[in-house]
């Protein structure tokens, strides 16, 4: 009997890999590490579980037993790595175990960024990162510190996870506020034109915005809490929700020799620096790219497995459209490399907004479709979209 | 009519909307799908059991 492959990691990325493997080698052995709970749960739905009336407990699809049970695998929930020793290839667990491995796989994720904030309720900022997260925030919306339900929350972040979440807390009746250095919503990833729109929608479905300020300070007061902007002005909140970003959790790895630079560097094979170590999800970038969504992740989970099932598959990524689950404003978007030469062109409508982003080409036969946005009704033409795209990466 | 949704990233499969973008009619039911068809959003396929009856 072989040592086990030892996923670290229990979210999205650790348990679809785990699966993946389990299917492709029906004897190997897999141990998976969680610092959580490690029950199964989809962490895209933390942003509109309020809407879908989920809780932190019906969030979770299976139990850690039963994953266990139907991965064949150990699980070991609530579980920390203390050091990795990559020569000797063993980890030590804060239980005091210490594990070999045949392989070892971080699928660690990512911390959410915190701004720096002064004021004396500085610490009592949310961030909804993970299942324990979202518990917090369900609670805390049911009661304030000054005792009566939450009505007014503030989100810093206007990105897709802030307007996903001022979106959702629509639907419990909150008045949420998005406040962000940034003179538009989802400013990376929109043309200027969709960012309008969704706001407008956003607003018109109740949600509010400061936008072109940062927080400088939250401060408690007798009936809540007060945010100082980097304005001058002031916003009265009975809670207030981060979502300014995630930072790929990288120290393990580094613990362990392996290269980081952003995330936990690795190859198409997404193998890091180090010998028998990978790394995938939210915690690696892949040959220079780090793409924190659902679909890069479900296909790294694919060729890593078939690799430690030892047939050696780079990951090839199809288009990959990233879905807003703004259901105010329906978006889509498939935004173009960073370094693409190229102009965006729009076309809206009273219910629909189509943008492309196509190659700078004196040529009209030679354009080349590099992104693409689409709003409301015309999120119906994603496929249509996805099948004038260049594979990003072959 | 039902709806189906995918555990992994929230999608949600409406037999009465189908899913006409990759030539699924709407009232299509569940079964009918066919098994090479992937969630639109994540990716993951229909045989790999990853929609839920909700």
């Amino acid at each position: 009997m072989s040592e086990p492959v030892v996923i670290v990691g229990a979210g999205l990325a650790g348990y679809n890999l785990a699966r993946e493997l389990r299917k492709a080698d029906a004897d190997v052995s897999i141990v998976v590490v969680s610092g959580c709970g490690a029950g199964f749960y989809s962490k895209p739905m933390l942003s509109n579980a309020l809407a879908s009336g989920k809780t932190a407990v019906t969030l979770v699809m299976k139990s850690a037993e039963r994953m266990a049970e139907e991965l064949r695998a150990r699980v070991l929930p609530r579980t920390r790595v203390t050091l990795v020793d990559a020569s000797a290839q063993t980890l030590t667990l804060d239980s005091g175990e210490v594990l070999r491995y045949r392989d070892l796989v971080l699928a660690v994720g990512a911390d959410p960024i915190r701004l720096p904030l002064q004021g004396d309720a500085a610490d009592s900022v949310l961030s909804v990162n993970d299942l324990d997260d979202f518990a917090s925030f369900a609670q805390a919306l049911d009661a304030s510190p000054a005792g009566r339900p939450v009505q007014r929350v503030v989100i810093l972040g206007g990105g897709l996870i802030g307007c996903e979440f001022a979106n959702d807390l629509l639907a419990r009746g909150v008045v949420p506020t998005v406040v962000d250095v940034a003179d538009r919503v989802l400013a990376r990833l929109l043309p200027a034109e969709a960012s309008a729109l969704l706001q407008a929608r956003l607003e018109g479905a109740g949600a509010h915005f400061k936008l072109g300020v940062g927080a400088v300070s939250v401060s408690h007061t007798a009936s809540g809490l007060s945010l100082t902007l980097s304005d001058g002005s002031t916003l009265q909140a009975d809670l207030v929700v981060s979502a300014v970003g995630l930072k790929p959790r990288t120290s393990l790895a580094a613990q362990a020799g392996a290269a980081a630079g952003r995330g936990v560097q690795v190859n198409y094979l997404l193998a890091t620096s180090v010998p028998h170590m990978h790394a995938l999800g939210d915690c690696a970038e892949v040959d220079g790219q780090w793409l924190p969504y659902v679909m890069p992740l479900m296909q790294q989970a694919r060729a890593l497995a078939a690799t430690l099932a030892g047939k050696p598959t780079p990951v090839a990524y199809p288009v990959m459209p990233v879905v807003v689950k703004t259901p105010a404003w329906p978006t889509v978007v498939c935004p173009p490399p960073a370094d693409a030469a190229g102009q965006w062109v729009v076309t809206s409508s009273d219910d629909a907004l189509e943008a492309r982003f196509v190659s700078a080409s004196s040529s009209e036969l030679s354009e080349q479709l590099l992104g693409f946005a689409l709003q409301g009704k015309a999120v119906s033409q994603r496929q249509a979209l996805v099948a004038q795209m260049p594979a990003p990466l072959a | 009519m039902k709806t189906y949704q995918c555990i992994v990233c929230g999608y949600i499969y409406d037999e009465a909307q189908g899913w006409p973008q990759d030539g699924i009619a709407a009232g299509t039911k569940w079964e009918d799908v066919p098994d090479t068809w992937a969630c639109p959003d994540c990716g993951v396929g229909k045989a790999d059991f990853e929609m839920v009856e909700i």
